[in-house]
């Protein structure tokens, strides 16, 4: 077959909300919720997306699903530009990615049983008879872990571990490629997250299927994915290899974001925060964006806009401290 | 010697429902001297919180403490009227709830939210209340706290919200803060800021921490002594580092296993999940209740439930694994 280009290509996609204000809704700023990012994923890979709340990580998955169109930028899926397709095309690029939601209690529909959960999309794409489709969901109900006679029960019959599992298996049903993972280990805990994290990577390996996921669990982005990358107010700024990057971390948020994370020894030292305290408001600084948080902030650094630079081959860093201008200086 | 600032003993805290009685805090016993940090760990459903609620008299109904004892220096707060207990919680003792969104009124300023238990406390007036409000909040890091005070809770973000929290919790300088999942909402960078914050104090003032957490991280971190907890029972107590370096219960060394390698290396190898889920508390199986889910588990565990004992110095366990006869 032929390889051609990434599997999904994503280049300058911006996405940003107006702010209005008044009556008459006058617009007096912008959100920049996802500002200039371009990523790429191969065919059957995991590409982790890691930040803290509101740098967009969630926003970007809508938007390389088509449910929210970008301001600017492209989405290739497969080559094709999701923008360019309409009506009958995009109904079946749609069947051909999928989402997994954050939290398995409101996602899942509670009138509905779980076999007309997981088999919705069969029913929207007008996927094979009815015998057929009740076929496929037991099918795909057992390759999740759940037992194939459950299912006409409702989703409160259900523990958290399961309802995700119920997540799970309807995005698989319509064989997807594409599975977009928003967060999905956030609300189970730990024994729990440990089999889905589990069913997660069988199911990938079965399939062949390519995830982005999106979690603001470092650890937990680490074990699962090959290439990670790191958001911070709407932009990457830092994209490498898994191990590379949790080895060599470059940009000092990245480098924060590490050393916060608990250790589980109690012999270690414990945690001093260094950093400065979060900014708030919707102000952003004009140039670096981490600037105001940063320890090893330098003059230059309110003055010149970072570039993601190649510091080693496949590992991207957006810190003047890499600029080869700067390290001159 | 009783140096214990907080000692509760055989505490049984049940739920009266319809569908039966739930033992949601089942003869649970722990000890905390002064600024000591005890942590709690267990999953959802555990008990924990209820824990903690149990010891603030917090409980809500169908909930009741139906026996132990729960000393706090030396006096026991199940026994004593409401009209004392009102005058220890949030000046003796103080909660740090988990959700920094609701645990503050949205239609207060942060000022007066702050000054309220000063007021009802420590009987100041308003303007020295002022001043020790802008002083706490100083305190626990929020800067320009003069203009900051004025603020209602949906102008700050989430970490400073916390902040605020806190502040309302040390206001009356409690010897003991009950802190339940205190970041368990909050981003890894501001949890760190939190968790070195409550450090700095108790540090600081002297006062003791009741840590409530699913994280074992933070109790790597924070805790000295810890107890693990699984539907309603103690199933492990022993000191911080010996729980890390030699966990006893098959559920501490399974909630350990579950955890994606925190340490610095790549371990990217297959997770070992405790197979099942934990069963209800309205459903517990006969014997010990980790059995159905615990890998070493053998004809005992289904007829009997051990009890907590300490095998080898101070480290509590509850498995027939390590009890004899």
């Amino acid at each position: 077959m032929l390889q051609g280009p990434e599997f999904l290509r994503i280049s300058g996609v911006k996405k940003y909300y107006p702010i209005t204000e008044g009556l008459f809704r006058r617009e007096i700023g912008t959100v920049k919720a996802v500002d200039g990012v371009d990523l790429e994923i191969d065919r059957g890979k995991t590409l982790g997306l890691v930040g803290e709340s509101g740098c967009g990580k969630s926003t970007l998955g809508r938007v390389i699903l088509g449910l929210e169109p970008p301001t600017e930028g492209r989405v290739l899926f497969d080559g094709q530009d999701l923008a360019s397709v309409r009506g009958e095309e995009l109904h079946q690029v749609r069947r051909r990615m999928q989402i997994i939601f954050q939290d398995p209690y409101s996602s899942l529909n509670p009138r509905q049983t779980v076999g007309r959960i997981i088999g919705e999309g069969l029913v929207i794409h007008n996927i094979g008879t009815p015998v057929e489709q009740k076929e496929r969901v037991r099918q795909i109900m057992e390759v999740v872990g759940l037992r194939p006679e459950q299912i006409n029960r409702y989703p409160h019959e259900f523990s958290g571990g399961q309802r995700q599992r119920i997540g799970i298996a309807r995005a698989l049903a319509l064989h997807p490629e594409l599975v977009i993972c928003d967060e999905p280990l956030s609300a189970l805990d730990v024994s729990i997250q440990a089999q889905v994290i589990n069913l997660l990577k069988d199911l990938q390996q079965e399939f062949n299927l390519t995830y982005l996921f999106i979690s603001h669990d470092l650890s937990v982005v680490r074990h699962i994915s090959d290439r990670v990358a790191v958001m911070y107010l709407g932009q990457v700024v830092e994209l490498a290899e898994a191990v590379e990057l949790f080895r060599n971390p470059g940009h000092p948020y990245t480098r924060a974001l590490l050393e916060a994370i608990p250790l589980l020894d109690p012999n270690l030292p414990k945690k001093r925060w260094a950093g400065r305290m979060e900014t708030s408001g919707p102000v952003l600084p004009e140039f670096c964006i981490f600037q105001p948080r940063c320890a090893q902030s330098k003059p230059e650094c309110e003055k010149t806009a970072p570039e993601l630079q190649e510091i080693s081959p496949g590992h991207w860093v957006k810190c003047l401290a890499y600029n080869p201008l700067s390290s001159r200086v | 010697m009783n140096s214990a600032l907080l000692e509760v003993k055989n505490l049984k805290t049940y739920f009266l429902t319809e569908a039966g009685i739930a033992c949601a805090v089942d003869s649970v016993s722990f000890k905390i001297s002064e600024r000591q940090v005890l942590g709690i760990v267990g999953e959802s459903g555990c008990g924990k919180s209820v824990c903690a609620l149990s010891v603030m008299r917090l409980v809500p109904p169908p909930g009741v403490t139906a026996g132990g004892e729960i000393l706090f220096r030396g006096e026991d707060l199940v026994s004593i009227p409401e009209k004392v207990m009102q005058s220890i919680r949030g000046n003796e003792i103080s909660m740090i709830f988990q959700e920094p969104m609701t645990a503050l009124n949205p239609v207060f300023r942060v000022e007066d939210q702050i000054a309220e238990v000063l007021l009802r406390h420590k009987g100041i007036s308003k303007n020295e209340a002022r001043d020790q409000v802008k002083d706490l909040l100083r305190r626990v890091g929020i800067p320009s706290p003069e203009i900051r005070m004025r603020d209602y809770p949906h102008q700050m973000s989430g970490g400073m919200r916390q902040r605020v929290v806190i502040a309302i919790a040390v206001a009356c300088n409690p010897r003991l803060i009950i802190a339940d999942e205190p970041t368990t909402a909050l981003d890894v960078t501001i949890q760190a800021q939190i968790l070195s914050l409550l450090d700095d104090l108790r540090q600081t003032h002297g006062m003791a921490i009741l840590l409530i957490t699913h994280d074992l991280g933070v109790i790597a971190e924070m805790a000295e002594d810890v107890l693990v907890m699984y539907t309603g029972r103690v199933v492990e107590h022993a000191g911080v580092k010996e729980l890390f370096e030699n966990p006893l219960h098959p559920y501490t060394q399974g909630l350990m296993h579950s955890i994606p390698g925190r340490s610095i290396g790549e371990d990217r190898s297959r997770l070992e999940p405790i197979p099942g889920v934990v069963p209800s508390l309205l459903a517990l199986p006969p014997g010990c209740k980790f059995n159905t889910r615990c890998p070493w588990s053998f004809d005992r565990c289904f007829r009997e439930e051990p009890e907590l004992l300490a095998p080898a110095g101070g480290h509590m366990v509850r498995c027939w694994l390590y009890q004899e006869g």
